[in-house]
Order: C-alpha cells, then structure tokens, then sequence
C-alpha cells in the first residue's frame, strides 16, 4: 500500500512533464487571452492613452503615465454615482424578483408530471436564446401604444406605462426581461439542488403529518442553500456587468435613467476614445465584483447549510 | 522543482505569445509573385527588376459595401486594375458596427491597412492624433469643394470624399390636399412649415404634421438655419447656449410640447420615423435621400421633396464618408492613385450610379444626370439643390462625447423634464468641462 502511493507520486512527477504539451493549449490561451489583457490593462488604467496611439510605441509609458489621475476622476464624476446608483437599483429590483422566478420554475419542473420535458425545454429557451434576439423582441412588446404587453393591460382596463421611454419604469423593465431570461438558466440550478435532497426526509416528515408548505419552508429551502447561494454569487456579477440589453433596449436613456457602467466602459473605450479612463472604470468595476463577493462568501456561514 | 518547470511552462508560452503576435505583424501587404515569365526567363534580373513590371499590392477596408454592395466595389477594383495593371488592390470589407473598434485595434497595433475608409465623425479623431497621411500628388480638382474641405485639415488634405448623401424634406402629398395646404417650395421657411403642420395635424388624432428628431444631428442643422452654431468660428469655445440656439431648440421641442404636430415618444410609441411616414400618418419628414428606395417600394400614396426651410438662412446636411491613407504605407503614390480614382474618377462614378449604391462627391453635376431620371421624387433637383446650402458637422476631436451630452440634454427638453434654456446651459456646462477644444 505504501509503496502503490510513493509509486503515484513518482509517476504525478514524470506526468506533469507529459502533461504539459496537453495543458499548453489551454494554458496558452489562458495567458494569452486573460492574464495578459488583464496586466496590460491594469498598466493602461494608469494611462491617457487614446485607444489609438501605438502600443508598441518604447516610449509609450514616458509619452502617456499620469498616475492615478484616471481613477480620481472617475470616482469624483457624478456619471460613475449615477451609474452605479442605477446598478445599485437594478440589483434590489432583480436578485428578489430573479430568485423568485428561478425557484417557481424549480419547483414547478420538479414536480412528476407528463410531459415534463417538454416543459423544461420551454423554460430553458430563453436562456438559449441571444441577448441581441431578445432585447429587440422585447423592445416592440415594451412599445408603450402598440407593444403586446399594454395591450394586454389594456384589456384588464390598467394603463400600461411608458416602459423604456419612462425614467422610472425604464430600469424595472430592464429587471423584467432579465428575469425571464435568466429563470431558466438559474431555475435549472436550483432544480438540480431540489432533485439532490435526499427523499427520506420527505417521508420523514410526512408521518410527523408536516404539508406540502411546511416541508418546502422548512426542509427544501435549507437544504437549498449551497444552490441559492451559488445563484446569488453568479446574479450579482451578472449584475454589475449589466451591458447588452441596455446597449439595445435604451442606450443608457431615457435621460440617463439606465446608465450602468459597463455602457460607460464602452463609450470611453470605443467610441469618445478615451481607453486609458475606460481601464480605469473596468478596474474600479472589478474591485467592487471583488467587494461584493467576499462580502457573499463571508456572509454565507450564517445561513449556508451545507447537507453532509 | 515544480516551481522551476512552471516556470519553464510559462516561458514557454510566452515565448509562443511573442512568435503570434510577430507573425500578425510580419504580414507585409506588399507581397506579390513577380512576374512568372519574367522570373523563369532571366533569373538574373531580379537584382535590378524594371519597377513598373512589379505589380504593387495595397489592401483597403472598408464598411460601406458591406450589406449589398460588396460586388460593386469588386468592380470598380476590376475596372481600377484594369487601367492600373502595376497596382493590385486587396479588398477587405467590414460591417459597420464592427468597423470603428476593429480599425481602433489595428491602428493601435500597427497592422491598419494601406488605406481605408473612414466617417466624418471619427476622421477628425484621426487627423488630429496624426494617424492619417497627406494625400498628394493627384488631381482631385473634380470634387465637389465643400466636401473636399470637410476633409482639409489646416490645408492638408487628409481624406478625399468618397461619397456623399444628403437631407430634404419628404412629404406626403395625399394629406397635404386633404389639408387643403400647399405643397412645400424651395423657398419656405420654418414658419411655413408650422402652419402647414398644425393644419395637417387637425385631420386627426393619430395624424401628425412632422417629425424630426431632437438630436444632436439634427440640432447642429437647425441652429445653422438660425444663424446659431454650436462651437465658435475658431472652434476654441462651446456657444452651445446661444441666443440663436436657443430659439432653434425652443421651436423644435414646442412642436412636440405645446403645438403637439409632432409626436411624443409615447404618441410615437415605438414605431420607427420611417414606418410613421410609410402608414401615411406623417405629413412631412426631413430625412436621408437614401429614404428614397425604401419609401417608393413602401408607400401608397403620392409623396414629393422640397429643399429643406430654413430660417433666417437656409442649411442642409451633408453626410460624407472619405478615404485616408496610413502614413506608414509602403507605396503612398500606388496609394494615392487608387483613392483618387475611386472618389472622383468617371469609371467609378458610373460604376457607382449604375448600382444605386451612393451618390458620388462630384463638382460636375452631369455625371450625375442619370440619377435625376428616376421618380418618384419628382422633384429630384432638389437633391442637388440642397448641396447650396450645406453644412458642415462642427467637426472636433471629441466628437462622439459632444454628441452624446448634447442629445441627452435635448431628449430631457424634449419630454418636459428641463426646459430648452436648461438643456442648454447643461449641455454647454458639461461639454466644458469635459471636452478640451486646446
């Protein structure tokens, strides 16, 4: 036994050598797609550089340094507040309202009944479908006159706001289509979790004559937790890199109601040509994700119950 | 030892890294065969070849072929080539949306092509930050002047126009008559246009007299038709809250809030301005004349043009895309040739009616007689006519962002939110402060 063990350990040492023509493809792209963007990037936030000077340029940090000029600038305009305001309130509306969502259409697809693929499919559309497709989809069934969604309001007698063309329903609006895109996606999470609850304490608490609210209250939403959190991780950055249905549905409009930031990234980068200050939004981006995630992880030992 | 092969392994990669990004760059365009004939028979002579035997490639991009008339500009290259048979072009065409990023990380990287095309938006973005080459050497003497000078630069001329279209006023004729108003002349003013307006807006609720959108693009427009500006004469200053703009503002924004013969976004309720015309419930438009094709397969009744009304001046639009050479090209001769051929030569001028892709940015107008025959529009010399009156966007660097902060404030006016005299002063606060004119 002891010997089989020293014997893998030899053979691991050998494996990495053989291995690494196999990794190296994987790897390669790694460097040459992540981590050096992400140092050059970094190195960049710390520019003014236009997006158009050479980068090749040997001169170029002399030609362009300017500290931390970019990262004052940002965090003192009132654009980065607004728009990260607006993120701030894209979140309240859509973690809730998106979890909700996700756990109806898990507990709805969980329960045995015919045709329940089907059903799954239908769910998961949504998911498959791109943001471009969609957002224009929705952006005719928004139309406050002649979209489908205040018409069917209309039809109960409700006057359907303006929608995308409204300040302040813009946003919920946005939450609206992000929720039914991603019920899906989440939904089949959560379903994954629900379906790994072990049966017997169904049956358990069925003799101790618990219903049908009881048991999802008080066994399949704890045991949910390790699901539901990883949802919340994965919906909060989905969150703050908000970007293509706003970019097609409002352009950050009406009057910069749905300014979030990564629309601002682009515009600063690719179309006002200012790529040194855009760098440096996408690092004070990355620094909040990062924030808000150790805040999840940390937070997540109260309420997390992990079924062993 | 682990750490060490990682080490190796990284080193590695990069090194792997570094052959990629060489072999990007190592794509010389000027690599064509050598004659063949020439190469078998006298092995010898390429120490000395004659220069005009060797064929010179250049590569041009471009976007504005892409969705249709990609063909057209294979022929108008075919037909180049012919006249030219030392200078081979290598074509590559882009979709628009793609375009501008693409260019930025070429140029950036050094790997733009030999020349290209550009919009008068970014052109200044470019000229000014010293990417683009002086074209000379060529006779450009049969373009049209003013947007030859769009693209002149502290008389240099960085760009030649390659096409241009403009603006005029679409209207409907079938509400004109119900409305029992006579149809627009050349010479009406914007007064004219709101009577006509409000009596077409009477003939009922879902029937509007205009629509024109209160944009920047719009707006620089208008305030020329006001004797207003948005930068003063030297470009050195923003006049975006002038006495004159404010008038042209304040009247845009009243026919959407007071007078109503414009449609709000919710009366508009999501429809497109060229949908609203097309189902007959839009008495007048200013609009693209690339309109033209679109509204003949799409409306049933009878529609017309007139030039534009003006104000105290008359002033249209003019959109033109130009054709720049990369200062670290190879061949700047084969270059300027090939640029100066396709803005203003006659071959593609032809090439280019013949397809009824753009108009082409000639002085003489009678290449152009072909087009004139084409109805509807009736009217169609108000097309040229039109080109009197032009004005030129108030090209800066910062373009995009001026842009932006100026239809923002306009779309807040617009709904009621700030009043015009607001906007303006905003847009005119923040274009202050975040736009450096030097």
């Amino acid at each position: 036994m002891k010997k089989a063990t020293k014997d893998n350990l030899k053979r691991q040492g050998a494996g990495l050598l053989t291995a690494s023509p196999f990794l190296l493809p994987s790897l390669a792209g790694m460097v040459i797609f992540s981590l050096l963007p992400l140092l050059i990037s970094g190195m960049i936030s710390l520019t003014d550089w236009n997006g158009l000077d050479k980068l090749t340029d040997p001169d170029f940090f002399q030609k362009h340094f300017i500290g931390l000029d970019n990262f004052r600038a940002i965090l003192t305009s009132k654009e980065f507040w607004n728009a990260l305001g607006n993120t701030a309130e894209y979140i309240v509306l859509y973690i809730p309202s998106m979890l909700a969502a996700s756990l109806l259409v898990a507990y709805l697809l969980s329960r045995p009944r015919r045709g329940i693929g089907f059903f799954r499919v239908i769910y998961y559309i949504p998911v498959l479908t791109s943001w471009v497709a969609a957002s224009l989809i929705w952006k005719s069934v928004l139309a406050p006159q002649y979209g489908a969604l205040n018409g069917i309001l209309g039809f109960f007698g409700i006057e359907g706001p303006g929608w995308l063309l409204d300040e302040h329903w813009a946003m919920p609006a946005i939450v609206l289509v992000s929720v039914w895109k991603d019920a899906g996606f989440f939904g089949l999470i959560l379903l994954s979790g629900i379906v790994g609850i072990n049966k017997t304490y169904y049956e358990a608490a069925s003799i101790d004559g618990a219903g049908g609210w009881t048991k999802f209250l008080k066994i399949t939403l704890p045991l949910l937790t390790p699901s539901i959190f990883y949802v919340l991780i994965v919906g909060m950055i989905n969150s703050f890199q908000l970007f293509p249905q706003i970019m097609i549905m409002t352009g950050g409009g009406p009057n910069g109601a749905t300014q979030v930031m990564v629309e601002r990234i682009y515009n600063y980068g690719f179309r006002y040509y200012r790529m040194g200050y855009a760098a440096a939004f996408s690092w004070i981006l990355f620094a909040i994700i990062m924030v808000f995630t150790a805040i999840q992880m940390k937070g997540q030992e109260r309420w997390v119950h992990y079924d062993d | 030892m682990k750490i060490r092969k990682l080490f190796s392994l990284i080193a590695f990669v990069l090194a792997l890294a570094l052959v990629f990004s060489a072999c990007g760059g190592a794509q010389t365009p000027a690599q064509t065969d050598p004659p063949q004939t020439q190469a078998q028979d006298t092995p010898t002579e390429t120490e000395a070849p004659p220069a005009e035997a060797e064929p010179v490639t250049i590569t041009y991009c471009n976007f504005n072929s892409s969705g249709g008339n990609e063909e057209t500009l294979a022929k108008m290259v075919a037909a180049f080539e012919a006249e030219y048979p030392n200078i081979k072009i290598e074509v590559e065409t882009i979709g628009y949306d793609d375009y501008f990023t693409q260019m930025q990380t070429r140029v950036a990287g050094g790997t733009a092509p030999d020349c290209y095309e550009l919009n008068i938006e970014n052109f200044a973005a470019y000229a000014n930050k010293g990417l683009l080459a002086e074209i000379t050497g060529v006779d450009v003497s049969g373009l049209n002047d003013t947007a030859l000078n769009a693209f002149n630069v502290d008389g240099k001329q960085y760009g030649l126009p390659e096409s241009f279209s403009n603006v005029v006023l679409i209207y409907n004729k079938d509400l004109f008559d119900q409305a029992g108003v006579d149809y627009p002349t050349d010479d009406w003013t914007q007064a004219d246009l709101q009577n006509a307006a409000e009596k077409i807006r009477a003939l009922g609720d879902d029937i509007y007299g205009i629509w024109q959108p209160i944009t920047y693009n719009e707006f620089f427009k208008v305030v020329a038709q006001y004797g207003g500006a948005l930068l003063n004469e030297d470009k050195t200053a923003f006049t975006i809250n002038s006495p004159e703009n404010l008038e042209a503002a304040q009247t845009l924004i009243d026919r959407v809030l007071v007078s109503n013969v414009q449609p709000n976004a919710v009366q508009q309720g999501g429809m497109g301005d060229w949908d609203m015309f097309m189902s007959g419930r839009l008495g007048m438009i200013p609009t693209g004349i690339w309109a033209f094709q679109t509204f003949t397969d799409g409306c049933d009744f009878a529609w017309d043009i007139a030039v534009e009304p003006g104000s105290t001046q008359k002033a249209t639009h003019f959109f033109s895309n130009c054709v720049v050479m990369n200062p670290e090209t190879e061949h700047p001769q084969e270059v300027a040739t090939w640029l100066a051929w396709l803005a203003s030569s006659t071959a593609s001028a032809d090439i280019r009616l013949e397809a009824g892709w753009d108009l082409p940015a000639l002085k003489d107008l009678d290449a152009l007689s072909s087009y004139l025959e084409i109805t509807p529009p009736d009217n169609r010399e108000a097309v040229f006519e039109s080109l009197n009156y032009l004005v030129l966007p108030p090209v800066i660097e910062d373009y995009a962002l001026m842009s932006d902060i100026i239809t923002q404030k306009l779309a807040a006016a617009a709904d009621g939110t700030i009043t015009a005299q607001e906007a303006l002063d905003q847009a005119q606060a923040e274009c202050e402060a975040q736009i450096d004119l030097g």
